[in-house]
């Protein structure tokens, strides 16, 4: 029987604020353990928390990124259950009434976009962390995260692939962090992923039951889980068994999902409204306020790129795929540096060097303003396209501008016809085998010639002339 | 039973008279609680506080956390700079 997978995914995302949801300890990571608490965050009897506005005005920037309802009247609500890393045995979140619902992530698979729509996103406040390795019969918790602004993006079930999932999260990780409102990275935890997966029989309108799948810290373990997970059921299902609704642990050195054995009993919740806080709400006014400060997103900035600079589709996702790029992008334009070279040499030489250190496009000390003074270099043809690269990485390195490295390390072109002349009418006398090889009609080694003509002048021969030399020179030699 | 799901919930253990005991008291509360069905509150707004205020917030500033010292002060039990608690994951 055919299947189909029906998948929906709840996102964590930790706010970029610099203290917590209701206290003024700070959120920084990788601090000593337990030295970021204070007694609203570990649960103290008598204290009260107080509502972070900027967390409050970052889900608010975010449901108007990806087209949500902002709430007018928001509240929170206490969710109880214990655990040691939820020091006051219930956590602050948010159940009826959260600051945003509806909206949609548009997604591109395989060329064709298709909209996942969101059920809702709400503020919550993070936990502490456990250790449990290495630690005997016990268990570590620091509690150095708790209380730290947790944003939660539950979307509806409209994903059916391992791959739709992954673009979808891709997609809204690209969007927060453009925003600003969350640093997005996976391995510190900062944006987590839980997804809830069910299959059923092509055709049926009825879900079949879901299953929740946790742990999931990488773009290529979401794949991987989702997919280990779809074809668990679909087995289960074949051999006569039924679905258990569970959650379920990605376990990424087996590569399987194991089931949580957790008592039925402790997803007893018990919501209720949370008096220590009063109600949000949200005027037009202010939503219009940070309606104001949201910057153009991706989506139609790669639309703009493809039409102001006649870029093409796969230029443009790189190039808008994170804010500082863009900008460095359009900058070098606006200085008068060649669309499409200036984004040639962005996707190559600069993202390699930027790769290779492991750095963003703004840590680095290379200006779009010396990008495009290299392209005048190459335009007026003072040096050669393969020098350039050369220069492109000093300047790289170096923070220098290309017109002082070419100077410092004489890497003029020689556009003399002369001294070109020289060099071929050498490389010609030395490799006559080549030359009579050549004149029998192995043109392929022309490239040959190239090469040894440019190693003589150290790359610095405009390739034009040298060219045009050699053609003549070759097919006026006679043996 | 009732009383024994909340008990589990707040991880207290109770002897048999103790339920028969909390069950009579918790369903006398709840019968209480009951006479405010007896209200119209059609045309009253839902609230979530006792207090008719909202957007009480603070701005996102850093204050002093405590000393670690005095923020494990009071756990029953620690390991460096821990909170030590039974193991939790098998």
């Amino acid at each position: 029987m055919q299947y189909e997978a029906v998948i929906g995914l709840e996102i964590h995302a930790q706010l970029l604020t610099d203290s917590k949801m209701f206290c003024g300890c700070s959120t920084k990571f990788g601090s000593e353990p337990n030295t970021q608490t204070c007694p609203v965050c570990i649960g103290m009897p008598g204290v009260l928390p107080v509502m972070n506005k900027k967390a409050i005005e970052y889900v608010i920037k975010t449901g108007l990124a990806v087209n949500c309802n902002i709430a007018p009247y928001s509240r929170f609500a206490r969710k109880n259950y214990f655990y040691p890393d939820l020091p006051k045995g219930y956590q602050i979140s948010q159940y009826e009434l959260p600051l945003c619902e509806g909206g949609y992530v548009e997604i591109t698979d395989n060329g064709a976009s298709k909209k996942i729509r969101l059920t809702r996103i709400h503020l919550e406040e993070d936990a502490g962390k456990n250790i449990h390795e290495g630690t005997g019969n016990y268990s570590l918790v620091d509690l150095n995260r708790a209380g730290t602004p947790l944003m939660e993006v539950v979307s509806e079930p409209d994903i059916r692939s391992p791959k739709e999932a992954v673009e979808f999260m891709k997609k809204l990780r690209i969007i927060l962090r453009y925003i600003g409102v969350c640093d997005g990275n996976m391995e510190q935890g900062s944006l987590r992923c839980d997804a809830n997966v069910s299959v059923r029989p092509s055709g049926q309108k009825e879900l079949g039951v879901k299953t929740e799948i946790k742990n999931m810290n990488s773009f290529k373990f979401i794949e991987k889980a989702i997919d280990y997970e779809i074809k668990r059921q679909i087995k289960i299902l074949n051999d006569g068994g039924r679905i258990i609704q569970e959650t379920r642990l990605w376990d990424s050195d087996r590569g399987t999902t194991e089931s949580m054995r957790s008592k039925e009993e402790a997803h007893d919740y018990r919501y209720f409204p949370e008096p220590d806080l009063v109600p949000v709400e949200v005027e037009q006014s202010w939503a219009e306020k940070i309606k104001a400060q949201l910057i153009e997103l991706p989506d139609s900035r790669r639309n703009r790129f493809i039409s102001q600079y006649g870029l093409p589709q796969s230029d443009t996702e790189i190039l808008t795929s994170e804010m500082p790029i863009a900008e460095w992008f359009e900058k070098a334009v606006k200085l008068g540096g060649d669309p499409k070279a200036v984004s040639n040499w962005i996707m190559g030489e600069f993202m390699r060097l930027l790769n290779e250190e492991n750095k963003q496009i703004d840590e680095c000390a290379l200006k779009p303003e010396q990008l495009v003074g290299l392209l005048k270099l190459i335009d007026k043809g003072i040096i050669s396209g393969k020098i350039a690269k050369t220069v492109f990485e000093e300047m790289y390195r170096t923070g220098k501008d290309a017109g002082e490295i070419v100077k410092e390390k004489g890497l003029v072109q020689i556009t003399d016809e002369s001294a070109i002349e020289k060099a071929v009418d050498d490389v010609i006398a030395k490799n006559s085998k080549e030359v009579e090889r050549f004149k029998a009609g192995d043109e392929n080694l022309l490239g040959f010639f190239v090469g040894q003509i440019m190693k003589a002048t150290r790359g610095k021969a405009n390739p034009k002339i040298v060219n045009e030399l050699l053609r003549k020179k070759l097919s006026a030699h006679t043996a | 039973m009732e009383i024994e799901h909340v008990a589990v919930l707040s991880r207290l253990e109770l002897a048999e008279d103790e339920k028969r005991l909390f069950s009579k008291q918790i369903n006398s509360i709840i019968e209480y609680i009951d006479k405010l069905n007896e209200l119209d509150t059609k045309n009253t707004k839902p609230t979530a506080h006792v207090l008719s205020i909202e957007n009480v917030f603070r701005e996102d500033r850093l204050s002093p956390s405590l000393p670690k010292d005095k923020a494990l002060q009071n756990a029953q039990n620690r390991t460096d700079d821990f909170y030590r608690v039974p193991k939790i994951i098998e």
